[in-house]
């Protein structure tokens, strides 16, 4: 009987816990490109989802995002911006550069192959 | 050594045979000696090679709030390696061949989606295959052979029989008949004389002939394909947000799901701690969200391919979704239902007015003017040298020709005797534009022009009438001849004397009874293209990509409205069904295997649902990959 009682119990925790560490409000992280000779450059590391998954980037400054592959599993595989029609197979690219337009200001999404992991890069 | 997936999968299958064989020997309860330490040793190292990208990333993405299918495969594994562990110290039953099987079947998942999405992929890079590598380019005297990239607009190049064109451009001398089929869909070779525009990547007949470069690198029509269907393949249609909301949600609700599993079967049932740990970790391993977030881009991939080989271009994936719903087709007349240019299609009297006219029309820009002199020519009639040529705007042309007055023109400029004018009168009423021919102070005989319906657009209406669709006609022309066009094809509704603002407007009123596609030129035609919910250019331009519509037609043949539709139809109820696949896998999987059926003997051991799970999403992508071979109007199969 006590040991069912500890089993719901830790159950009830564990599921508590689960709910507070995903759906929690927590910040994402996010950095500002690097400002050098009139461009700017900004890596997302690729392991288990994008870091930063945000990326600020300058509005009118030629910008380039260098994605950095070091998850081995297919999950992410491929990063893909639907918006600007490209898909970049990151395990045969290790370090794969994508050129964003920074004409506008406003949000790009990105994610991957399967559309399960979501990044942002917001030019402003 | 690089370990891939396909490396890790069989080196990780090779260690786990010996389960494998104790796992069958088990049914007649023989027991492999020491097979309990043998499995300690290969799970280790199965879960060395296989699940530790699995846990790195999973862990990653933990510590940024994130849960993944990575996730799941590494709790699955861990829960049972780490308890098979403890059991074999403490002398208990272990459970090291369902970790080991768990990452194998991932494993073997992962590998095998990785190799069709490639495959559905490669329908872009067919596309490039179909540039040639080298031009031969004419530097100083001599014609060099160059790689593509250093070949500059204005080059002359020379093109050799059965040579590939280049680049875009238009040719200088030589004349030869050039198959296009790879970019428009055309079958039949096009015959090509100077002045003609050739495309790149098409392919060169038995002639050979000098060409001018005028598009080349990013600006060619080949790279302008590659780009709408680069932009299409990853576009989302928008029945994907389902898949997005379900993605943030889907890993924890698993998760809670799996807790759940444990400790109701622990509390509720007899079956023990152990038992519930199992169907715990079958719930973890089975979830698939996967196949969800595949269901879609593969579609959208191997359609976009495949269209676009076959001269129709789909811009993006709403378009597609929004295509398959169509309900009312409207046709813009000139240059879409018709071929836009009048042609000779009845001659009254003189059988020398033909000769005649065209000499005089030879000196005119008119429409008419050219379409006299095509027929002459074709016809094998001599133009005559003229002296003395004048035109009136809008009324006619004269001129001395071979020693007499020849007037070309409308019945008053001619000053035609009622005679005459009768005769004119009946081919006008059959939708026909009457030129009269005079010669010296007599009219000696009349040319009737129309602009004749595409040969096969009595078909293609037809076909769209059969499917239920209803199709109208918009044209500036009057309102009678407009019935008649209409009735000769086949059409429901024909709406004429409309300026070209007002097509919109008619298509706005169209729209309220449901969505629209309109078909039109993409030029003339683009604030109703915009306007329609789907917009389809019959290809004229080279710009392929800026051209107003969703769709773009390569050739001017309306089959490809119907190609348009059949793709749409089917990538859309492809998707669908790959949807309704992978929810339904997750729907019957996730009871199934936390053993909510196990009082009728149906349940599922961790192995045998990481098979289930790893399937599901090669379905899914074999799913897609049908579309290359479905049946589409007028094309036989790639």
């Amino acid at each position: 009987m006590l040991v069912n009682g500890l089993v719901i119990l830790a159950a009830a925790a564990l599921i508590g816990l689960i709910i507070w560490w995903f759906f929690g409000n927590f910040q994402k992280s996010s950095q500002q490109a690097d400002l050098a000779n009139g461009r700017q450059e900004g890596q997302v590391v690729v392991k288990g989802g994008y870091e930063p998954e945000v990326l600020y980037l300058k509005q009118g400054v030629p910008a380039e995002v260098t994605f950095k592959m070091e998850d081995k599993t297919a999950c992410l595989s491929h990063v893909v911006f639907s918006s600007l029609g490209v898909d970049k197979d990151l395990s045969k690219e290790k370090l794969a550069k994508v050129q964003i337009p920074t004409d506008k200001a406003g949000e790009i999404d990105y994610a991957c192959g399967m559309d399960m992991f979501h990044g942002k890069i917001v030019v402003r | 050594m690089k370990l891939t997936n396909w490396r890790r999968f069989w080196l990780s299958l090779f260690l786990a045979l010996p389960m494998l064989a104790q796992m069958l020997l088990m049914i007649w309860g023989i027991m492999l000696p020491g097979i309990k330490t043998y499995s300690l040793i290969a799970t280790s190292l199965i879960m060395l090679i296989g699940a530790g990208p699995y846990i790195q990333s999973a862990w990653a993405a933990l510590k940024r709030h994130q849960a993944n299918m990575n996730s799941l495969i590494a709790i699955g594994t861990s829960v049972t390696y780490v308890y098979s562990l403890f059991a074999y110290f403490t002398g208990r039953p272990v459970y090291f061949e369902s970790a080991a099987f768990i990452l194998i079947f991932v494993l073997l998942g992962d590998a095998l989606e990785e190799k069709m999405h490639d495959r559905a992929a490669a329908s872009l890079n067919k596309l490039l295959e179909l540039q040639a590598s080298e031009a031969e380019v004419k530097r100083g005297e001599d014609f060099v052979k160059l790689p593509l990239d250093q070949v500059k607009a204005g080059d002359i190049i020379k093109v050799r029989p059965g040579g590939k064109v280049p680049v875009d451009g238009r040719l200088v001398s030589g004349q030869s008949s050039v198959n296009e089929a790879m970019v428009t869909g055309e079958s039949m070779p096009v015959a090509k004389k100077p002045g003609d525009r050739v495309i790149g990547a098409t392919i060169n007949g038995s002639g050979s002939f000098l060409m001018v470069a005028e598009q080349v690198g990013e600006e060619t029509m080949l790279a302008q394909i590659v780009k709408v269907v680069k932009q299409a393949q990853n576009s989302r249609a928008p029945i994907q947000k389902l898949t997005d909301k379900v993605a943030n949600y889907f890993v924890p609700a698993v998760l809670i799901v799996s807790i759940l599993t444990f400790a109701i079967w622990d509390v509720f049932s007899p079956v023990g701690p152990v038992k519930a740990m199992l169907y715990a970790v079958s719930v973890i391993v089975i979830a698939c969200p996967c196949a969800l977030g595949l269901a879609t881009s593969t579609a959208l991939m191997v359609a976009s391919g495949r269209s676009a080989r076959m001269g129709v271009l789909i811009k993006d994936g709403e378009i597609l979704e929004a295509a398959a719903k169509i309900k009312t087709i409207v046709f813009d007349k000139t240059g879409t239902l018709t071929v836009g240019q009048p042609q000779l299609v009845d001659q009254v009297g003189d059988k020398a007015s033909l000769s005649l006219a065209a000499s005089l029309e030879a000196n005119s820009e008119h429409p008419l003017a050219q379409a006299i002199v095509t027929s002459a020519k074709k016809g094998g009639q001599p133009l005559l040298p003229v002296s003395d040529f004048s035109a009136e705007e809008g009324k006619g042309v004269e001129g001395k020709v071979a020693g007499h007055l020849v007037k070309v023109g409308r019945a008053d400029y001619v000053s035609a005797p009622d005679a005459w004018r009768q005769q004119a009168e009946g081919l006008a009423e059959a939708g026909k534009t009457v030129a009269y021919v005079q010669k010296d102070s007599a009219v000696i005989g009349l040319l009737a022009l129309q602009d004749a319906p595409r040969p096969e657009a009595k078909a293609v209406l037809s076909e769209l009438k059969s499917r239920g669709i209803k199709t109208v006609m918009l044209t500036g022309d009057n309102q009678q001849l407009a019935e008649k066009i209409g009735r000769q094809l086949g059409i429901d509704q024909a709406e004429a004397g409309l300026l070209p603002g007002e097509k919109a407007d008619r298509l706005a009123k169209l729209q309220e009874a449901g969505p629209v596609a309109f078909v039109g030129d993409g030029i003339n035609d683009a604030p109703a293209l915009s306007l329609a919910d789907v917009g389809i250019a019959m290809g004229s331009g080279t710009d392929v990509a800026k051209e107003a519509g969703g769709i773009v037609l390569m050739t001017s043949d309306l089959t490809g409205v119907l190609r348009a539709l059949d793709l749409s139809k089917q990538t859309f109820t492809r998707i669908k069904l790959n949807l309704f696949w992978a929810l339904i896998y997750n729907l019957i999987g996730i009871p199934v295997a936390a053993g909510l059926f196990s009082f009728i003997g149906v349940s599922l051991s961790p192995e045998l649902a990481a098979l289930a799970m790893a399937f599901s999403s090669v379905s899914v992508l074999l799913s897609s990959l049908m579309l290359n071979w479905t049946k589409i109007a007028g094309a036989g199969k790639n």
